[in-house]
């Protein structure tokens, strides 16, 4: 359960595309050629374990001991059955606990993300001695395991670590409770703004000096000029970054378990109580947890790029630069005038 | 055209999210196990087999190993070497039981996954005369058992102790350690009357909600004359022993004499507020009598600390059994080698040998009265009374439920979400759901 780190798509130059109709037709069948091992793979590693796990979740292991004291093994098929059981069975309180929390700590880490991250990248951004070396240091908490850091998080966070000498409280940070939230949000977020930050940074450095040239020639000052320059130009970017960031963080196990550790209910994420099933065999309400999940992250994922437009196919950059040099050209007609 | 941007943007983003959801469908993937042959049949077949552990940072599993191969040149035993986490270990060990998987021939198994195995038909019984059992301490026998049958050579054995600060108790005029709560409150109040006990708290054990919360409980109801399951495996959590145990705790929280912040504590969170002097007793296992008495100036507590067996209601208290067994998979081939193999890991010669390097406590009873190994570990005529007196923990098939369950009611308790009552009744529930299979 690595979280991807793959290359933003936006940061990379990609050369100019050939529209379909300039192609030859013989090149479309070399291109299915081509790209079918990418297909066998995908199917495999990504198709196969899903249908499996779907196929999975609709059965129910049932066991009993005989009178020798061996456990007699089935599994029976209940169909819809698990997914009755998590959304309105007897343990259902702990399903809407478990989503309400993925849910919670989802939008809360990734808004506050969002607003360090960007102002990293703003401090980034700055020509300044030295610049290389803090943008290494933004990043080492982002190349720190999760789990690493769910561990050096739990030593500040213990009942006599550095989190309560420096505040000058006895607050329990890893027992149960609102505490227990917070100090994973700290941890979350301590550990992926810089990825936003080093995104959005890569989205500022397409955005043409002249353009701030022609501002400043027009009096904006630099608010102004974050707002209506800097923002609307690394959205394509900032946006990408965001939606990695929130299908990441939907999934959030490990940082929970080490920090907090597992079944404590102010904390517990879907995927915990995934691997939670799976840890008792209970393979068939695990897969109905995971596929849930999945259901649950995929509606998100198009729930933002609808509405927000986030562009992860990669031509941000062509976007950036279109939208760049209209900037532009209104400044520098209004400075004309 | 702009349509055709958004599906392929739809369908990326679907992409991604199947990325997402892999991990952990990944793991759902065994499917229906048929049950497991009976294996009854004789341990036959020699040759080369493994040995599935954790690691030992000790080395002292090693030279075990390098030895019987030095000895045995057709019958090699390769190490296969677990990640140290032990949920982990338990998952691969019952992944490679369900596609019967011939390649873990002799596993290491907590003694609290025996039953578990055991009721699988995922490991052997194990044919008694084979194995030096009389001699070994009952109890840690009796935790390789699963229904009157062997399944597993006791390889090393815990049990709990209680630390307490002699010097401070010497000061408040306390001489004998404390056999009883009550006894051990007198002596905290006695101690924290005293000037120099200023900022100590009387008593702390593992609270956190994890494993060391069911050990724990499990200790204080047996120590009140409880039990948690009866000889028939059913449950008897609802009782008037459970619930003055429970009581113990959760006034103990209420009262200050357990510090508030001991409901964070695990093995470690306990040792350091015991050895930075915060705490006048700590129930904890042997294995942290090594860093308190470290002489480099790491403990405060150094030379000042003594251990006795733990309190109970009326008189010493039961400890809970820790340690591992060695077993055979039923799936393994070469049984006859690792039968062999497993006689010669746990006997006598191999647990002496293995005591020098690491601190594990033998499953020989002599060694803890000899006083050539007293001298270096003085904890262990303490331990084996502690071990004398000794309950393997909750044996039932579905462990993993079951102490779930009990972490989940106590430290509702613990943390004063439910009174004591309603806990143990549901507690009672919960457990009689999980035993009725």
């Amino acid at each position: 359960m690595t979280s991807s780190t793959t290359a933003p798509p936006a940061a990379k130059p990609q050369p100019p595309r050939r529209r379909k109709e300039d192609r030859a037709p013989r090149e479309g069948g070399m291109a299915a050629l081509l790209l079918s091992p990418t297909f066998i793979v995908l199917v495999l590693v990504i198709m196969y374990p899903l249908l499996s796990a779907l196929y999975q979740s609709l059965f129910s292991a049932e066991s009993g001991l005989d009178a020798n004291g061996f456990v007699v093994e089935g599994e029976s098929f209940v169909g819809i059955g698990n997914y009755l059981e998590i959304f309105a069975g007897g343990e259902s309180g702990r399903f809407y606990n478990a989503l309400w929390n993925t849910t919670f700590f989802t939008f809360v880490t990734v808004a506050l993300e969002t607003v360090i991250g960007v102002s990293f990248a703003v401090a980034m951004n700055r020509a300044f001695k030295g610049r290389a070396f803090l943008r290494a240091a933004i990043l080492i908490p982002w190349a720190i395991p999760t789990a690493v850091s769910g561990l050096l998080w739990r030593w500040i966070f213990q009942s006599n670590g550095i989190a309560n000498d420096l505040l000058n409280t006895q607050i329990l940070w890893t027992a149960e409770g609102f505490a227990a939230q917070v100090a994973v949000i700290v941890a979350e977020v301590w550990k992926t703004a810089p990825f936003i930050g080093l995104l959005v940074l890569a989205g500022m450095q397409l955005i043409p000096e002249e353009v701030y040239e022609a501002a400043k020639l027009d009096g904006a000052n630099a608010w102004k000029q974050f707002l209506s320059i800097t923002l609307p130009l690394v959205r394509p970017a900032l946006l990408v970054a965001v939606l990695f960031r929130l299908l990441d963080s939907l999934r959030m196990f490990d940082l929970p378990f080490v920090l907090i550790g597992p079944r404590k209910s102010s904390v517990e994420t879907l995927s915990i109580l995934a691997w939670d099933q799976s840890n008792q065999l209970q393979y068939g309400s695990a897969s109905a947890f995971a596929i849930i999940l999945l259901v649950y992250v995929a509606v998100i994922a198009f729930v933002f790029i609808r509405i927000l437009g986030a562009d992860v196919v990669g031509d941000a950059d062509k976007q950036a630069a279109k939208q760049a040099k209209k900037q532009a050209a209104k400044f520098a007609k209004e400075a004309g005038r | 055209m702009m349509q055709r941007r958004r599906d392929r943007r739809i369908l990326v983003g679907l992409a991604f999210a199947a990325t997402a959801a892999i991990a952990l469908t990944g793991c759902s993937a065994p499917s229906t196990t048929e049950s497991a042959p009976a294996s009854e049949a004789e341990l036959e077949g020699r040759g080369p087999i493994q040995y599935v552990s954790s690691p030992d940072a000790s080395g002292a599993a090693q030279e075990t190993i390098d030895a019987w191969n030095a000895d045995n040149p057709d019958e090699q035993v390769t190490w296969v070497e677990l990640p140290l986490d032990a949920d982990q270990q338990r998952q691969q060990m019952v992944q490679n039981a369900q596609v019967e998987g011939s390649s873990y021939s002799v596993l290491n198994l907590d003694v609290v996954w025996t039953s578990e195995f055991a009721a699988n038909r995922w490991i052997t019984p194990l044919p008694e005369d084979a194995l030096p059992l009389d001699e070994e301490i009952p109890a840690t026998v009796e935790a390789a058992s699963y229904r009157d049958t062997v399944y597993g050579a006791p390889y090393y054995t815990d049990g709990a102790l209680l630390y307490s600060r002699t010097d401070l108790l010497s000061a408040a005029g306390v001489t004998e350690a404390p056999e009883t709560w009550a006894e051990m409150q007198e002596a905290c109040d006695a101690v924290l009357a005293l000037p120099e006990a200023a900022g100590v708290s009387c008593y702390a054990g593992q609270f956190d909600k994890n494993e060391g919360l069911t050990v724990n409980f499990s200790e204080a109801v047996n120590s009140a004359g409880g039990s948690l399951f009866d000889a028939d495996g059913e449950p008897t959590v609802d009782t008037p022993e459970a619930l003055t145990a429970l009581e113990f705790l959760v006034d103990g929280f209420e009262s200050g004499m357990i510090p508030r912040e001991a409901i964070t504590y695990q093995e470690e969170q306990g040792r350091q507020a015991f050895q930075e002097g915060k705490l006048v007793f700590l129930r904890n296992w042997p294995y942290i009598y090594k860093s308190l008495s470290a002489t480099d100036g790491s403990s405060s507590v150094q030379g000042k600390f003594g251990v006795s067996a733990i309190p109970g209601e009326d008189g010493p208290g039961v400890s809970t059994l820790g340690g591992r067994n060695i077993a055979i998979s039923s799936f393994a081939e070469n049984k006859a080698t690792a039968l062999d193999f497993i006689a010669f890991f746990t006997s006598r010669e191999q647990e002496e040998a293995r005591l020098a390097l690491s601190s594990r406590a033998p499953v020989f009873s002599e060694f803890f009265e000899d006083e050539a190994v007293t001298a270096n570990y003085p904890y262990l005529p303490t331990l084996l009374t502690s071990l004398d007196n000794a309950q393997p923990r909750p044996k039932v098939v579905q462990y993993g439920a079951t102490t779930a369950a009990i972490q989940d009611e106590i430290y509702a308790a613990l943390t004063g979400d439910k009174d004591p009552e309603s806990a143990l009744a549901d507690l009672q529930d919960k457990l009689a759901e999980i035993t009725a299979g």
